[in-house]
């Protein structure tokens, strides 16, 4: 049972984001990469696979700020090997991304073939695709997303994939092997690391490099980014200044006057 | 280059989705500004007797088949993709849901047509077409050009009202026989329901929402004195729920339930568009937050500026003194 997961970094929303002087994009050199919250999930649903059915779990990326300490963190977690895709231009779109990596995968010895390919169900910074149908129908590979749960057979044929629906639902799918599948949440949270192990294993491990193919003619069809900015003001809600308790006395009083207390 | 607007109907649980009726909306005014004729594309059997659900458009492209009763995004994209390229209108419309997702990127991938995922809006400027985007959990937005001859657009819930479909009998409606392989590689089985909480956060009439910016799940004990002061109950957005501060029955959101409470208090959520989905029927939307650009202050009625933990204890104690005037007066 081998597994790859597709990792990949994106900044940290939490911190403000700051937009490049030609509004196509964010200033990279402001922004905190962290290693994307799905794909997390992604590479937790692997390694939780392999205690249950042994096999690899190998970790795939393209070369981004801050992605070391992420592939070294994955291989203190459990991961058996960690590939890095470099060379290719940087904040590519997810088109011309999943492009290099399916390009990557065919041409790379060890690889493929893999049981299963994981990776998040989407990124904060896709807008012309997600990563997980794309390498689908790249590598001519079944696909579902928004999985939050992953079983197999004991042969590797057929994984049982339990996905979100809305109000609440779920949807129990079979699904035959290989297969891509998009993970919104793994079973359980993702394990911690502590700082130890992954110094650790930055000593005592590496991360393979494989310089980016071509990503080929798939990526050609792409739209024009005009430009980003942040929201506009519009619609915006009337802030409640003052101290902690006046504000708390303001909205009583808005409450109150609606009714709602 | 195709002018048609097509918009991919979604069918779950015997219902046409409102997202449905939101897409041929946006989808009119696209038509009409380029006077083009906008069609509706309805998977699964039976659906010519459905088609007149589908009023909004002038035409109902039903696919029929029993493989497609389901909303399988890997099904329904070997479907669509053959009569996509066969007629290729000016853009796909997609809306973007739990069942949809992927869609999108797999029908554009296989007919070598561009996407646009999140769409927040389209407009159609000096002849081209331009999506508006949201990315960074809606801390920004994209403009983009969207190049033709088809391109397929994933749309974001809420880009129109959808009281703009009606039912009509007028409708034209084609049936178009699809063949699939017999072996399908993805195959649904069966639906879960969801797992019944103690509360019902879709009957309450008020609801003290919580996010991340609780830290702790120490700090629940907090937000439910308030929520009892207020006589309403918890709720939380993704996090809360992935952490296991609150069960899953509590989930407001994309992936949880759409919530219409009178009155929401958004303590610590930043507001992402997969949570606000769920609280677009709320009456009133009170958000705290310690981000002053956080993008729930877009959609709330009024906005505090605080750490949730510090605001807390003086709202209880603020709410309390008033109660107590009250009984006292």
């Amino acid at each position: 049972m081998d597994t790859l997961v597709v990792l990949k970094m994106v900044p940290d929303i939490v911190e403000e984001l700051t937009l490049a002087a030609d509004g196509r994009g964010l200033d990279r050199n402001q922004a905190r990469m962290i290693l994307n919250e799905s794909d997390d999930h992604a590479l937790e649903e692997a390694l939780l696979l392999k205690e249950r059915h042994g096999g690899k779990v190998t970790v795939l990326a393209l070369d981004a700020p801050e992605l070391d300490e992420a592939l070294f963190a994955a291989l203190a977690k459990g991961a058996d090997r960690a590939v890095k895709v470099t060379g290719a231009a940087e904040g590519l779109g997810t088109r011309q991304a999943a492009a290099v990596l399916g390009q990557a995968l065919e041409r790379e010895q060890g690889l493929k073939p893999v049981d299963l390919i994981l990776t998040g169900v989407q990124a904060i910074d896709d807008l012309d695709g997600l990563l997980a149908p794309l390498l689908a129908h790249l590598l001519g590979l079944p696909f579902l997303g928004i999985v939050n749960q992953v079983s197999v057979d004991g042969s590797a044929r057929k994984a049982i994939a339990t996905k979100e629906c809305p109000a609440g639902f779920q949807a129990r799918f079979e699904v035959d092997l290989p297969a891509v599948l998009g993970i919104q949440s793994a079973e359980k949270m993702p394990r911690y690391v502590p700082v130890g192990k992954v110094r650790a294993a930055m000593k005592s491990r590496t991360i393979e490099l494989l310089p980016a193919p071509p990503a080929g003619e798939a990526a050609l069809v792409a739209p024009e980014l005009l430009r980003m900015k942040k929201p506009e003001e519009a619609g915006h809600a009337e802030f409640l200044e003052g101290s902690l308790d006046e504000v708390s006395e303001k909205l009583c009083e808005i409450l109150s006057d609606r009714g709602l207390m | 280059m195709g002018s048609d607007i097509w918009v991919v109907a979604e069918r779950w649980r015997g219902q046409i989705s409102e997202v449905t009726h939101e897409a041929l909306a946006l989808g009119r005014e696209l038509a009409d500004a380029s006077h083009a004729k906008l069609t509706a594309v309805l998977l699964g059997s039976g659906g010519g007797e459905r088609a007149e659900l589908l009023g909004d458009a002038d035409l109902v492209l039903c696919l029929d088949h029993p493989s497609l009763d389901e909303f399988v995004p890997a099904v329904y994209a070997e479907a669509l993709s053959p009569l996509v390229a066969d007629r290729e209108p000016r853009c796909v419309l997609i809306p973007l849901t739990n069942l949809s997702l992927g869609l999108e990127s797999l029908l554009a991938a296989r007919i070598g047509a561009p996407a646009v995922t999140s769409c927040k809006d389209l407009r159609i400027v000096d002849g081209g077409l331009q999506a508006r985007c949201v990315l960074y959990g809606g801390k920004i937005e994209a403009t983009l050009q969207v190049p033709g001859p088809t391109a397929i657009l994933g749309l974001l819930p809420g880009v129109r009202p959808a009281a703009a479909g009606t039912p009509t009998s007028e409708v034209e409606v084609e049936v178009i026989p699809v063949s699939l392989p017999e072996a399908l590689k993805v195959r649904f089985e069966e639906n879960l329901e969801p797992e019944v909480g103690d509360v019902d956060i879709t009957r309450q009439d008020v609801l003290v929402a919580v996010g991340r910016g609780l830290m702790d799940k120490e700090n629940l004990a907090r937000a439910e004195g308030l929520a009892e002061l207020l006589s309403g109950a918890v709720c939380g957005s993704r996090p809360t729920i992935d952490q296991g501060w609150l069960p899953l029955s509590r989930q407001v959101g994309k992936s949880g339930l759409t919530v219409k409470p009178k009155l929401y208090l958004a303590l610590g959520i930043s507001g992402a568009p997969e949570h606000m989905e769920g609280v677009r029927g709320a009456g009133l939307i009170v958000a705290v937050n310690t981000d002053r650009q956080a993008p729930i202050f877009q959609v709330a009625h009024y906005g505090i500026v605080a750490d949730v933990l510090d605001l807390m204890p003086e709202l209880a104690a603020a709410i309390e003194g008033r109660k107590g005037a009250a009984s006292h007066g």
